[in-house]
């Protein structure tokens, strides 16, 4: 797919941007650790990760090629309603926020494999929920494969294999070779990249779009299609047909409706709103005379997915149903939760997350706009979602649009690397810890499996928009394990074989319609709606599954339950000190460890754990004396 | 293309149809009648077990009485300790009051009672499937600690032989739960007592150490004297088994601090710690004597020329720490005893902290030590980040 020629105007810049975010990621990753020769630099060294750093990991984990890429490309391709995949994303944190962040911090459960153990007392459920893993963690590692494709495309030039051989690579070797140590300062650095490489070029292409000689900036032509493409055409829109093709016609081609085999001649055509041409392999990609408007159906609120126009709100309610409860159930994130000192961090650190991620997420925006003004012929090539990669060069003539490119282009790696490091290593220390038999052998055995693995899948499917695949990872996310921690955490009946139920009938129904959906199913109305969107019916059916399983089940209820709800919501400092027991008076833990009265509600707090140096010697003897007298 | 989405598509049907193969397995008619009565009683019993293993207050959820209605073959089941009714099943108010006498009875004198329809005067008559009822103590451990009735429409001698069976299996499950529970206390205890073991050598050196500064620079020697405290606090404290990583290393900085007022800068640490570590629980007391190791035994037979160095990261998982000296090292045969427990010697904090390791987290997680004479010694520790049992008190 050699045809569109960004690639022509060599892209030295680009080349190096990706080359310079990979070698800082994996000198960060061997140097991530802190380093502590001095005694005043083994305190700094000690002190726990700060919210804002751990924020800016969780963000750089989370943010990826979908975020990157694929918002901005699928909003230019299918309108402004897709948009929602963005306010799903961002707003999901809310509801983690809000139900999950703190208790599952509190009960210290690293996995959700972990979570579903220790709540339900199950070893057997804690297997199942590893199975959900891969599989969830699978669905979105392939999209990630699939942007890298495309972005070494769009930069370098060469076929679509060598951007996905390139990151399988790259993060393989990264986690097998134990690389990637001390994460949270890689995620965080790739946080920022990302922020930056999507942040400046939007506002400065806003700036330069003001300014009328742009229409000036001559388009390259593409050339031909590498391989038979099926081009949308939301709108009506002229096309410039430089030698005659034959093509599989289906809309309104020239004012007639046609259906099947169709010969275009050489010269202008229209092409009426809603068609599609597919173009077979080798044929020149026609031009398009008239820049497309933003206004019409394409600036429509709701979501506008190819197949089901008809179903609009209910597609729209599907994908925030499962972007909002999905983020709530992404295994890679939630492990970055455990980092946080305690529940109260925890909290802190999703509100900064929130904020993060929103910031981010006003910019994939500019580019649709931008890009459907500005860069119509992505649409002849069915190449939308390397509309951020292209949209600088296009707009910003010479060196200002080869340095913008360059950045965008680090930035979409920066993407590709975090999120695929980090579902990396969450699928390869779940098969090693539940299925391979613990150790660092296992994990790296499992690490090499799964690059290898999905790298393969990554070439395999190189048509599908990366939104639609990370989206569906969402929805059978939100369709297994949101529903098993939000009930976890807030319901107290919730037992085993419930949970069993509603993970198995859940992911088990999500993922099915996301295959047959990948199949080929269901190409219009309703159909298509409830494989396309599954979340809009997989969710409640796996929350239904749980809570009659539970119901009907009463006499599974952990024995154990007031314990685990306790761990769950009660603050830590409120906590009994003793895990072995004993009736105490409830006592505040701290490193100067006396027992004190709980506060009235409403009393000042304690302040933090004093500073070394500072903790003067006097109040902290009384309390030994105290200790000591009894 | 559309071949591998169809595979894939059929790859994902088989696996839903073996998993719900699994789900909806349910009954299954499987061999003979004998094997069937059989199979039916034990797994009843088999369910039943679980629940008692909780003691007898554990019992009260509804499951128990139902599993005891299937094993004794009545309408009625009620299971009474010392206090009073814990749980009934198909046994109402007025009859649960006819039975508080018997149960009294068999309680006190610890022998089965017998009761037919004079003894328990219904007042709907004969419509009542109540007629008659068996009362057998439970003894454990020689104690009668409660009793369990089977009340049904007659009491035949046949219904005494099953109930006094059925109260001996739950006597016996009781005493499983009573055993469990001092095995638990067993093991707290051992814990409580490994913990409590601080180094005799240390607080002596520490103490001389600071003496020697109380003329020459007493601000030096008052804060020594703050850690001293802070150290000993944080070892003998009680109640929380479970710290930070991050609390590990205050107290590690703690003692290279009391060390370094004997020997100076010569002792030279550096530190490499994975952030994302510093929350991950562990036992207390892991980290120090694992450094006092090295220090006492690497370096300071080699007069204190040399290096100790402490990593902490991830490993899927788990957490790995390391604690490494280019010191005198061991004669690996020896540390074996040492990790075994035959051997005593000063090396004792070895052999603790693999044993604590051992009992929280399972037996894989013991420690690994790499070394030779004059070679150094590596101790790699593996932390589980969650185990379930660690979780939830």
């Amino acid at each position: 797919m050699s045809s569109w020629t960004i690639a022509d105007m060599a892209a030295p810049l680009s080349v190096g941007a990706v080359v310079l975010v990979t070698v800082a990621t994996a000198f960060i990753g061997m140097r991530g650790m802190r380093i502590a020769r001095t005694p005043a630099d083994f305190m700094v060294a000690a002190r726990q990760v700060p919210p804002l750093l751990n924020a800016s990991a969780i963000s750089g984990e989370y943010l990826s090629a979908a975020s990157f890429l694929g918002i901005a490309g699928l909003a230019m391709l299918e309108g402004l309603g897709a948009l929602w995949y963005a306010v799903g994303y961002a707003a999901g944190y809310l509801v983690l926020l809000a139900t999950v962040a703190a208790p599952l911090r509190r009960f210290g459960a690293y996995t959700i494999p972990d979570f579903a153990e220790g709540r339900l007392a199950s070893p057997r459920l804690r297997r199942w929920a590893t199975v959900m893993v891969l599989v969830i963690c699978g669905f979105y590692l392939i999209p990630q494969f699939n942007g890298a494709g495309i972005t070494l495309q769009a930069t370098l030039g060469g076929p679509y294999w060598v951007g996905v051989v390139v990151l399988g690579v790259v993060v393989t070797t990264g986690i097998a070779s134990g690389g990637m140590k001390g994460i949270t300062v890689v995620q965080a650095f790739l946080y920022w990249v990302k922020l930056t490489a999507i942040a400046v070029p939007a506002i400065v292409l806003v700036m330069v779009v003001t300014h009328p000689p742009l229409a000036s900036v001559e388009l390259p032509a593409p050339t031909t299609f590498a391989h038979a493409t099926l081009v949308r055409f939301p709108d009506a829109t002229r096309i410039d047909v430089t030698r005659a093709v034959t093509v599989t016609a289906s809309g309104t081609v020239d004012g007639r409706r046609t259906r099947g085999v169709l010969v275009l001649h050489r010269g202008g055509h229209t092409v009426g709103a809603g068609a599609s041409l597919r173009f077979p392999a080798g044929s020149p990609a026609p031009g398009v005379s008239a820049a497309t408007g933003v206004g019409g159906s394409w600036s429509s609120p709701l979501l506008h997915l190819d197949g089901f126009p008809g179903h609009r709100l209910a597609a729209t309610y599907g994908v925030l149903l499962a972007t909002v409860l999905g983020a709530v159930g992404l295994p890679h994130i939630l492990v970055r939760f455990y980092t946080n000192r305690d529940g109260q961090a925890a909290r802190r650190t999703t509100a900064i997350v929130l904020l993060l991620v929103s910031t981010f997420y006003l910019f994939p925006a500019v580019f649709a706009v931008l890009g459907r003004m500005e860069a119509p012929s992505l649409y002849l090539t069915g190449q939308t979602d390397s509309v951020v990669l292209a949209l600088p060069r296009i707009m910003v003539a010479g060196l200002g649009g080869e340095l913008l490119a360059a950045l965008v282009a680090a930035g979409a790696f920066a993407a590709f690397l975090s999120t695929s490091s980090g579902l990396l290593i969450a699928m390869a220390g779940a098969l090693s810890h539940d299925i391979m038999g613990r150790g660092v052998r296992a994990f790296q055995g499992s690490a090499l499996l799964f690059g290898a693995l999905v790298t393969t899948a990554g070439l395999l499917v190189e048509s599908v928009p990366i939104n639609i695949l990370v989206g569906w990872a969402f929805a059978v996310a939100a369709s297994s394990f949101c529903p098993l921690l939000l009930l976890g955490i807030w319901w107290p009946r919730l037992t085993r074989v419930g949970a069993m139920w509603g993970l198995a009938l859940g992911g088990g129904a999500s993922s099915l319609a996301v295959v047959a959906s990948l199949a080929g199913f269901g190409a219009r109305g309703w159909p298509a709606l409830l494989l396309g969107e599954p979340a809009i019916w997989t969710v409640p059916v796996a929350f239904a599954a749980m809570v009659v399983g539970s119901l009907v089940t009463p006499e599974e209820v952990p024995a154990n339950l007031t314990d685990l709800l306790v761990t769950l919501h009660l603050p830590e400092h409120l906590r009994r000190g003793g895990r072995d027991g004993g009736d105490r008076i409830i006592h505040r833990r701290g490193p100067d460890d006396r027992e004190e009265q709980l506060r009235p509600a409403g009393a000042p707090r304690a302040g933090k754990r004093p500073e070394r140096g500072t903790c003067s010697g006097a109040p902290e003897l009384t309390g030994t004396q105290k200790e000591g007298s009894r | 293309m559309t071949e591998l989405l169809w595979l894939a598509v059929a790859g994902v049907v088989v696996l839903l149809g073996v998993v719900l193969g699994f789900v909806v397995r349910g009954e299954r008619r499987l061999g003979t009648p004998a094997q069937r009565a059989g199979y039916a009683t034990l797994h009843t019993a088999n369910l039943l077990a679980p629940a008692l293993r909780g003691g007898l207050h554990g019992a009260g959820s509804g499951k128990v009485t139902a599993q005891l209605q299937s094993l004794l073959g009545t309408p009625g089941v009620l299971l009474a300790d010392l206090a009073g009714v814990i749980a009934a099943d198909g046994v109402d108010e007025d009859h649960q009051r006819m039975l508080e006498a018997p149960v009294a009875r068999a309680v006190g004198a610890g022998e089965p009672q017998v009761l037919t329809a004079t003894d328990l005067t219904c007042p709907r008559g004969a419509a009542c499937d109540l007629q008659a009822a068996v009362v057998v103590p439970l003894v454990v451990d020689g104690a009668v600690v409660g009793a369990l009735v089977a009340a049904g429409p007659s009491a035949a001698a046949g219904l005494l032989r099953l109930a006094s069976e059925v109260a001996q299996f739950i006597a016996t499950q009781l005493e499983l739960a009573e055993l469990d529970r001092s095995r638990r206390r067993a093991a707290q205890a051992e814990l409580r007592f490994l913990r409590a073991q601080i180094s005799p050598h240390f607080i002596y050196n520490a103490i001389t150490a600071i003496e020697s500064f109380v003329r020459t620079d007493p601000d030096r020697a008052r804060s020594l004297l703050v850690q001293f405290a802070d150290f000993t606090r944080y070892s003998f404290r009680g109640r929380d088994q479970f710290v930070t990583v991050a609390e590990e290393l205050r107290l590690v900085d703690t003692y290279l601090e009391l060390e370094r007022a004997r020997f100076g800068d010569r002792l030279a640490v550096t530190l490499r710690v994975a952030p994302e570590v510093l929350s991950v629980r562990v036992p207390s007391l892991i980290l120090q004597p694992l450094v006092e190791n090295a220090v006492r035994h690497g370096l300071e037979p080699n007069d204190w020329a040399g290096h100790l160095s402490i990593t902490a990261h991830d490993v899927g998982n788990d957490a790995v720490i390391t604690v490494e000296d280019d010191g005198a090292g061991a004669d690996p045969d020896r540390v074996r005893r040492v990790l075994s427990g035959r051997e005593d010697g000063d090396a004792v904090g070895l052999h603790n902290v693999d044993e604590r390791l051992r009992t929280v987290f399972g037996e894989e997680f013991g420690l690994v030590v790499e070394t030779g004479v004059a070679a150094g010694t590596k101790v790699t520790v593996r932390i589980p980040k969650f185990q379930a049992a660690v979780a939830v008190p």
